[in-house]
């Protein structure tokens, strides 16, 4: 008889029985049913995707968890990942699923830059002694401010500007859909965007009734699937996006498994329960730039003009896109790099579409420039900000500025395992079961998601005084406080950015 | 293409060039005429700021008889870029006059280039053909002698205005011009420190386009930012200098977006967000518009700048007043200084002598038809 499968498991579960106690936390903890109970914990290393939820709880600290070792024939073409690919789709037909971002060993544009400092000729200015500014303002401005006196010895603006949705930081959290993610998540997000001044993003998903109290720190999303789009949720934000493409996706909708689908997620997305809500590749009211043009101004009817995002994959045209979308009235562009994350995606594309978000920021930076119209757009970069030093880098591209979502869930607990598709997730976060998502407390899950943007912010504020500006606005589209390292000399030309020692 | 690319005599970095200064302006408010001699004596005191790699000035008023036509100061490598420039200059202008910008030749002063002025304007079909005003034409001519003829530089360009300026200390420079030959009502003066040498007389200040003449002390750490936010509008930044920046901004907000001096100078030297929250409605609405607007406009770094136009003098330092400037007056006349000494040395009983806050412009206005 033949074995279930041919593909070895990834890992290698090992529980030191001396150590251990028999308390089964493993076991209860284990979101996939990695552990068994008998007189012991027995692991099943096939089920085992190294979320290490075991390993965080395990008292004893008694369970390691290993890559396989088991050895193959070494082959430079059929590298084992190409390997396991054949025999699983061998074994079941299908296309690959996996969740989170794309894992291959791409060129990391952003490791390949590095940011300037002042030295003797400029002081650098202490954030601890001098004000240092992060506000960020999203949304359309004027060419130019009309100015009048007033009448009192002042002066007016007669096109005061307004439309636009007021940021104590350049971060911003990413949109992850009610669905994918847990309602704890959610809270999670929408409690730390309040606290921090920023906003969350809902995602294609709909927002839970809980929430609508956080209207102000929220963007809600409108996707091709149109799931939980009504009136009032179109108002229960600071500003609508439209999600066109999504970086790790990109020219493929939202895929929901229907295992996902419980009844508050049904009713949230206004769907039935365990239907697999999956979105159309495109909007089907947008063949266009024309039609996007219609939306975007019948969501401003609906909104009171409030500002609107489109949302795009970061593809091979993604300039003239966007100076598409521009044109079309949109107030904001939302770039996600080939590198963001996703509950749920077909491998192929996941690993194979898209291109990196550094470049895109700059190439469509810089035609917004060459036509003119920069100041009718605010760019968000996302799809790949791993660390303050990227919120820099990418501001500096010209981001006014940028969507975390996978450091924001790591924050909550996530390990990177990429089967946030499976439903299963140990740590409460892509899953809908109950047992699971009571795990993530909202309120610890702000306080973290708190903690991490703070550190940022003052990272940031260390890296704006190194330069020896005192506002975020003096770093944007400032390439030239930044350098190359190592990096090809045709991509340094793309992006602008000279290389070291020039 | 940046100037002198191709000419290594002239060669300028590919870093803009950072530098540190010292800087004098005077203007009379009531339209009295001042010697040149009371800028070169103010700077004199302030030769320890500069190391002797660029000095100069600018003056208004000091061409009274051809106070309507453009007053191009030019300098040329050599021959063949004056002929090539000359023949551009008739093509697109009418001159009606050039000649040899008088000098005096010192030992202290080296490497001189050919050095002309021409007054003129430009030809009617011309800038009938261009569909623009007589002052972005005069621009775009100015941009585009300064990027694509060979060995030559337009170093002035407004009406009624000269500047003067060369590789040398700044008292040395106002000698070999003949500065103190010159009357005017406004007067800016500089000398430079650079802390690398480009050793090329286009890179010493004032800067000038049209009627603008910038002297600065400083280092923009906005460079980048504002650069690009400025090509957006078809300025090229050519010399890589923070002070053709400054000019270029100046040109854009006031000339071109018509925003008042006073008004300007905040965009450039922005209020804090934490003091825009505090103003009153009006004020708050037009300085968060403003700065949510020229957000790429503010200058950010240390600097103290002196800003001539036809209608006055200003001063401004950077936010948060990283480097010096002192404001003098006396009678109807505005000292403006990096140091008080060189205003007293000019001026030695001021009726009033303050520093500026940082972000605070001080405003010299000629005032009714002076």
């Amino acid at each position: 008889m033949m074995p279930a499968s041919l593909v070895p498991s990834e890992f290698l579960v090992e529980v030191d029985q001396d150590k251990c106690r028999r308390c089964k936390r493993c076991v209860l903890n284990c979101g996939f049913g990695a552990f068994t109970f008998t007189d012991r914990s027995v692991p099943d290393s096939s089920k085992c995707v190294a979320c290490h939820r075991c390993v965080m709880f395990c008292p004893e600290s008694a369970i390691t968890i290993k890559e396989n070792p088991l050895t193959f024939r070494q082959h430079a073409m059929w590298d084992v990942d190409k390997r396991k690919a054949i025999w699983k789709q061998a074994e079941h037909s299908g296309m690959i699923l996996t969740g989170m971002g794309n894992d291959l060993p791409y060129l990391s544009v952003f490791d390949h830059i590095l940011i300037d400092a002042c030295q003797v000729t400029n002081p650098s200015i202490d954030p601890l002694r001098e004000p240092m500014e992060l506000r960020t303002y999203l949304g359309r401005k004027p060419d130019r401010i009309e100015v009048e006196p007033d009448g009192k010895g002042g002066f007016k603006a007669d096109n005061v500007v307004t439309n636009n949705i007021e940021l104590d930081l350049p971060i911003m959290f990413s949109g992850m859909s009610y669905g994918s993610v847990s309602l704890n998540v959610h809270k999670s997000l929408a409690m730390a965007a309040k606290k921090l001044g920023t906003v969350m993003n809902t995602g294609e998903g709909g927002l839970h009734k809980e929430l609508y109290d956080y209207a102000d720190s929220i963007i809600v999303q409108c996707a091709s699937g149109r799931f939980g789009v009504h009136s009032e949720y179109l108002n229960k934000g600071v500003a609508v996006e439209i999600k066109i493409g999504q970086g790790a996706k990109p020219g493929i909708g939202g895929h929901l498994p229907g295992e996902k689908i419980g009844r508050e997620v049904s009713s949230t997305r206004m769907i039935p329960v365990g239907t697999d809500a999956l979105s159309p590749a495109p909007h089907h009211d947008i063949y266009s730039i024309e039609d996007l043009r219609q939306l975007i101004y019948a969501l401003k009817e609906a909104t009171g003009y409030k500002p609107i995002s489109v949302k795009i994959a970061t593809v091979h045209n993604v300039a003239a896109i966007a100076s598409g979308i521009a044109r079309a009235g949109a107030d904001i562009i939302y770039l996600d790099g080939f590198r963001g994350g996703t509950g749920a995606s077909p491998q192929i594309v996941r690993d194979h579409v898209g291109i990196p978000m550094e470049i895109a920021l700059a190439v469509v930076d810089q035609q917004l420039r060459k036509e003119g119209i920069r100041n009718w757009v605010s760019i968000i970069a996302a799809g790949g900000i791993r660390s303050s030093a990227d919120v820099a880098k990418a501001i500096a591209l010209g981001a006014d500025a940028v969507g975390i979502g996978t450091a924001a869930l790591m924050a909550l607990g996530c390990r990177l395992c990429q089967k946030c598709y499976t439903g299963n997730c140990s740590w409460g976060i892509a899953t809908q079961r109950p047992e699971l998502t009571g795990r993530l407390d909202p309120e610890w899950g702000a306080e973290r998601l708190v903690n991490l943007v703070e550190s940022w912010k003052l990272e940031l504020k260390e890296v704006l005084g190194a330069l020896g500006v005192n506002s975020i606005e003096s770093l944007r589209g400032n390439r030239e406080r930044l350098r190359t390292l190592g990096l090809d000399s045709t991509t340094s030309e793309i992006i602008d950015v000279r290389p070291a020692g020039s | 293409m940046a100037f002198g690319d191709q000419y290594s005599k002239w060669r300028v970095d590919q870093e803009h060039v950072a530098s540190a200064c010292g800087l004098s302006g005077v203007i009379s408010q009531d339209g009295h005429r001042i010697g040149g001699d009371v800028i070169i004596e103010s700077m004199t005191v302030l030769h320890d700021r500069g190391n002797g790699l660029g000095g100069g000035f600018a003056g208004y008023g000091i061409y009274p008889e051809m106070k309507d036509l453009y007053a191009m100061h030019i300098m040329f490598e050599d021959a063949s870029g004056k002929a090539a420039c000359e023949e551009l200059l008739s093509e697109e202008m009418e001159i009606t006059l050039g000649e040899e910008l008088p000098t005096k030749p010192i030992p202290r002063i080296t490497d001189v280039p050919l050095l002309w002025r021409y007054f003129g304007q430009p030809r009617k079909e011309m800038l009938e053909a261009s569909g623009m005003t007589a002052d972005d034409f005069m621009v775009a001519l100015v941009m585009r002698i300064n990027t694509v003829v060979p060995g030559t530089f337009v170093f002035s360009s407004g009406k009624n205005m000269g500047v003067f300026k060369a590789v040398g200390f700044a008292e040395d420079v106002g000698e070999f011009f003949r500065v103190s030959e010159y009357e005017g009502h406004t007067w800016i003066g500089h000398g430079r420190f650079p802390t690398n040498t480009p050793g090329w007389w286009g890179g010493a200040h004032p800067f000038n386009i049209l009627d603008w003449a910038v002297v600065h002390n400083g280092e923009i750490s906005s460079y980048g930012t504002n650069k690009r936010y400025l090509e957006m509008f078809g300025y090229t930044c050519t010399l890589l200098t923070d002070t053709e920046v400054m000019a270029y901004l100046f040109d854009l907000l006031i000339r071109k977006h018509e925003l008042p001096m006073e008004v300007a100078c905040k965009v450039m030297a922005a209020p804090f967000w934490k003091d825009i929250d505090k103003m009153k409605e009006v004020p708050r609405d037009l300085y968060r518009s403003l700065r949510m607007t020229y957000s790429s406009a503010l200058v950010n770094g240390p600097f103290a700048v002196l800003v001539g136009h036809q209608r006055g003098l200003v001063g401004l330092n950077d936010r948060i007043k990283l480097r010096p400037l002192v404001a003098a007056t006396k009678d109807d006349r505005l000292y403006v200084s990096s140091e008080e000494s060189a205003i007293r040395q000019v001026c030695p009983k001021p009726d009033t002598v303050w520093a500026p806050r940082g972000g605070e412009p001080v405003i010299g206005v000629l005032r009714g038809d002076a």
